[in-house]
């Protein structure tokens, strides 16, 4: 049985880097035979949540740092998005009513709704002074 | 980095705007100002042809959310043509296709704005 693979990728959080951060993860999830539906999930999936971190924990610090970490074993694929600013409360999240946002003019809102759409599991975890949301789909 | 341009023109008095790239985050703000520039001139009756838009991201579903109620609200509209069937998903994982008009191509998306 192959042995867990790890790779990391550790970036500012700048809205410049939202490209190289998904395709670091989608060119590791095409490494490890999922087809191109589930990569192109996991590629938004990982777009939403890195986005968030610029937007809510870090309020576009650019100096802040985000590190992603993929680790696969021979059935699942997890990504583990970690940052050091301000915690998301998953308690506190509610699903949008996206008619009701456009009625108000509001954008955004809906990244987090997609997450959860997307992957197999979403977990919110605290290490110490880090957040760290972990996204998992399986083969 | 994320790759997006935006090539505008005319038909009548419709505007067609072909979006090409990647819109997220880093390049959602360019679809915004575009829309913004329209709005201002009383442009309003918008057709996005996404034929060759590759990827999209909430962020850039959120122009098309921002600006909806303004277009509608001066009688034009934002309609979307050619999607591919992965950019469509997007849109559909929302519920947009209730709330928007898709049509799958250009021509039917301007003849949409005179039935």
């Amino acid at each position: 049985m192959s042995k867990p693979k790890t790779h990391t990728l550790r970036v500012h959080a700048t809205t410049a880097n939202i490209a190289a951060v998904r395709d670091f993860v989608a060119s590791h999830a095409e490494a490890h035979g999922f087809n191109t539906e589930d990569i192109d999930r996991i590629r938004l999936a990982v777009d939403e949540a890195y986005t968030n971190v610029i937007k809510h924990a870090y309020d576009f610090d650019e100096s802040q740092w985000v590190s992603i970490e993929v680790k696969t074993d021979p059935r699942t694929i997890h990504v583990v998005i970690s940052d050091s600013g301000r915690s998301f409360n998953p308690d506190g999240y509610q699903e949008p009513n996206i008619e009701e946002r456009i009625k108000m003019r509001k954008r955004g809102g809906v990244g987090v709704f997609l997450i959860h759409k997307l992957m197999d599991e979403v977990e919110y975890r605290k290490q110490g002074s880090l957040n760290e949301i972990v996204l998992t789909k399986h083969l | 980095m994320s790759q997006f341009l935006i090539r505008s023109r005319n038909s009548g008095d419709l505007d067609i705007l072909e979006i090409d790239g990647e819109l997220d985050a880093h390049t959602a703000t360019q679809l915004e100002d575009a829309f913004k520039a329209l709005i201002g001139r009383n442009r309003t009756r918008i057709v996005v042809n996404c034929a060759e838009l590759q990827y999209i991201s909430s962020a850039g579903l959120g122009v098309f959310m921002a600006y909806i109620e303004d277009v509608r609200g001066t009688g034009g509209d934002i309609k979307l043509s050619n999607l591919s069937p992965k950019v469509y998903n997007v849109f559909d994982l929302l519920g947009f296709p209730a709330l928007y008009d898709i049509l799958d191509d250009e021509t039917e998306a301007v003849a949409k704005f005179s039935s």
